[in-house]
């Protein structure tokens, strides 16, 4: 035998129909709400919402959700949560921020420090979470209170009474390293486009869309890798293993405690990489970066098909959660309906995620 | 008899202030079939999870190959070769069950970065060591929750047998499988003895562990009973020490002394 195709087919088994296959897939409600949401703000929004330029601007804030999302993800999967990633974002912001303005470090020592600082926090608060036995919810609740406050008063700090560090974008001028992380991608090509008549142009001839936002790379990039690593590598199978069944999968030899801490410090991780590209898009960091975040990653994760029990989800499902989000958020203001309107689609979504998510549990476990 | 693969001495379990093991000396030799036997409750699981790396034991050394061992976690007693069906089977429910089936010890092709997982190997592996016990599966992709009990355990056997090199623990394998294979399990006992694992076969059939045991230790609240050989035990005595264990023993003296 050299081929799968060769095991025998069972007589007990109904041919599964390709939409049915489809029902089990995690990722299949946010897919599905994608669509809808397409759908709705194609009849109601804006034709504008829809160009190139439109979904360049509904993608940026879903690529910043996004990135939090999947590590947010890959951290439910593994059966834990982190309340802290908001707060997170805020505190690698100070930590980033003042290692460019106030030590004026270059971008090649302050990046790896920022994100050598959010590891740590994310390793201790790992490491919490699994000598205590206490619940994430709780352990990474109280760092979301810490973070912020040490965020507030480092930034008084650093800046000498202020909540808010400015100067980067001047710090960081024509630092190697920036166009990875700020500005667009790809503007040659887009200029070459505009001047083929693909993209549309202002009048003074610049395009109209000057390259794609760098956030969206990353989104991309980070979505594809998470993938990756849950459906194709072991440690994938690990993940799924801690967050199915700790005590199973440490009997069957998975090394869950270093499986776990590795996702806390992930997801920090991610938290960090948001701070450093958003500081680095507005000049500035403040206090309130990051502010309710954790919930809206959460959120976007569950939408994705992560369940609250762990063991189960998807990174590219994360993916389109954070892509509904920034459709809405953005998608709004392209509407009539008043944009305060996205706090209750908010919860309706969340909502309906939950229960789709639920049942399709039940169908995959063959519970009764 | 050979010498043992591996030899626990004293082995002594304590959890908070209950004491699960008082003292239990315990080896296992290439080639055979050590019986474990005992009254619920009696320490049987508790111990071979000290053997099997899950718990620490509180007092005692545990040898193998005539090397202190030390155990931190059940990794390090399957890098030694040693492999288990717990009585809880360890199987997530979520998982496909050629993910469960290499959970920890995944197969992979390619090198550095681009490592990943042979699902196709690893598919088949599955399939085949499950048909080798007697169940057909439907799919290697099946969730393991939507598999009958019976077939649930038998996947945690296939596991336990394929990566059971020197040492296989069977925490009552058979409690839920049908006659047929209950019947492969045991043959199945018997083929990977032969090929010189030592097996530890916990049951509370008097029937099976006569059928393929080599030597019978009886657990009882804790403490051994005693060890005895193939010949030396009829089938009513060791259902008698399993069953009343201390006080069919102390009130009969006699019996103590022939076990
Ligand atoms: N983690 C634990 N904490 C406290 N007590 C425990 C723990 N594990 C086992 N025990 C106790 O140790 C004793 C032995 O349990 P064990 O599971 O080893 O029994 P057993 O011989 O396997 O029984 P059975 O035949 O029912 O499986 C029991 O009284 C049990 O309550
Ligand atoms: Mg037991």
């Amino acid at each position: 035998m050299t081929d799968v195709a060769q095991i025998v087919a069972d007589e007990r088994l109904k041919k599964e129909s390709f939409g049915a296959r489809l029902m089990k897939r995690p990722e299949l409600g946010a897919i599905a709400g994608v669509v809808l949401v397409t759908i709705f703000f194609l009849f109601t929004a804006d034709s504008a919402m829809f160009t190139l330029s439109g979904i360049m601007n509904f993608m940026t804030p879903a690529a910043q959700l996004g990135i939090l999302a999947i590590g947010a993800a890959m951290l439910m999967i593994g059966g834990e949560f982190d309340l802290s990633i908001g707060s997170m974002v805020a505190f690698a912001g100070l930590i980033f921020g003042s290692c460019v303005v106030t030590f004026g470090l270059p971008l090649l020592l302050a990046i790896p420090i920022t994100f050598l600082f959010a590891a740590l926090v994310g390793a201790v608060n790992g490491s919490i979470v699994l000598r205590t036995g206490l619940p994430s919810f709780i352990v990474t609740l109280a760092f979301l209170f810490v973070l912020r406050g040490v965020s507030l008063v480092g930034l008084k700090l650093a800046t000498g009474g202020s909540t808010q560090l400015r100067g980067v974008r001047d710090a960081i001028e024509g630092d190697f390293l920036t166009p990875l992380f700020s500005g667009d991608a790809f503007s040659g090509v887009f200029a070459w486009l505009a001047r083929i008549g693909v993209v549309e142009t202002f009048k003074n001839g610049t395009p109209k869309v000057p390259g794609i936002p760098v956030e969206i790379l990353w989104f991309i990039a980070i979505a594809l890798a998470a993938t990756y690593i849950l459906l194709r590598t072991p440690y994938g199978n690990w993940i799924f293993a801690a967050g199915g069944d700790r005590n199973a999968a440490s009997n069957s030899g998975v090394p869950v405690r270093r499986v776990k801490i590795a996702l806390f410090m992930l997801t920090a991780c991610c938290a960090a990489l948001v701070a450093i590209i958003t500081v680095m898009d507005s000049g500035s960091t403040d206090a309130r970066r990051g502010f309710m975040k954790e919930f809206e990653a959460i959120i976007a994760a569950v939408i994705g098909g992560c369940l609250l029990t762990g063991g189960y989800g998807s990174a590219i499902g994360a993916f389109f959660g954070a892509i509904i989000f920034g459709m809405v958020v953005i998608g709004l203001s392209y509407t009539n309906f008043d944009q305060d309107w996205f706090q209750v689609f908010l919860g309706g979504m969340l909502l309906i995620a939950v229960l789709f998510n639920n049942y399709i549990r039940k169908r995959v476990t063959g519970e009764r | 008899m050979g010498k043992p693969i591996i030899h626990m001495e004293n082995i002594e379990k304590h959890f908070g202030n209950i004491i699960a093991l008082a003292g239990v000396s315990f080896d296992v030799v290439p080639g055979e079939c050590h019986c474990l036997l005992g009254d619920n409750g009696a320490g049987k699981s508790t111990f071979i999870k000290t053997m099997s790396g899950v718990h620490k034991p509180t007092k005692g050394s545990i040898t193998l190959d005539g090397k202190p061992m030390n155990f931190d976690s059940p990794r390090d007693a399957m890098e030694a070769g040693i492999a288990t069906v717990f009585q809880d089977l360890a199987m997530i429910p979520l998982m496909s069950v050629t993910r469960n089936f290499f959970m920890g010890r995944e197969p992979t092709k390619g090198s550095g970065p681009f490592k990943r997982l042979d699902i196709n190997t690893a598919n088949e592996i599955c399939v085949n060591s499950m048909r080798e016990m007697g169940i057909n599966l439907r799919g290697p992709d099946q969730a393991v929750g939507t598999l009958s009990g019976g077939e649930r355990q038998t996947v945690a056997i296939a596991r336990a047998v394929h990566f059971g090199a020197k040492v296989l623990i069977l925490d009552e394998p058979t409690s839920a499988l049908g006659v047929r294979q209950t019947s492969n399990v045991l043959a199945t006992i018997d083929r990977v003895r032969k090929q010189g694992v030592g097996v530890v076969f916990i049951t509370h059939n008097v029937r099976h562990s006569l059928a393929v045991g080599d030597r019978f230790t009886v657990l009882n609240r804790g403490k051994t009973l005693g060890t005895a050989a193939r010949g030396e035990i009829t089938a009513e005595e060791l259902q008698d020490l399993m069953a009343g264990g201390q006080e069919l023993a102390s009130l009969e003296g006699s019996l103590g002394g022939t076990v």
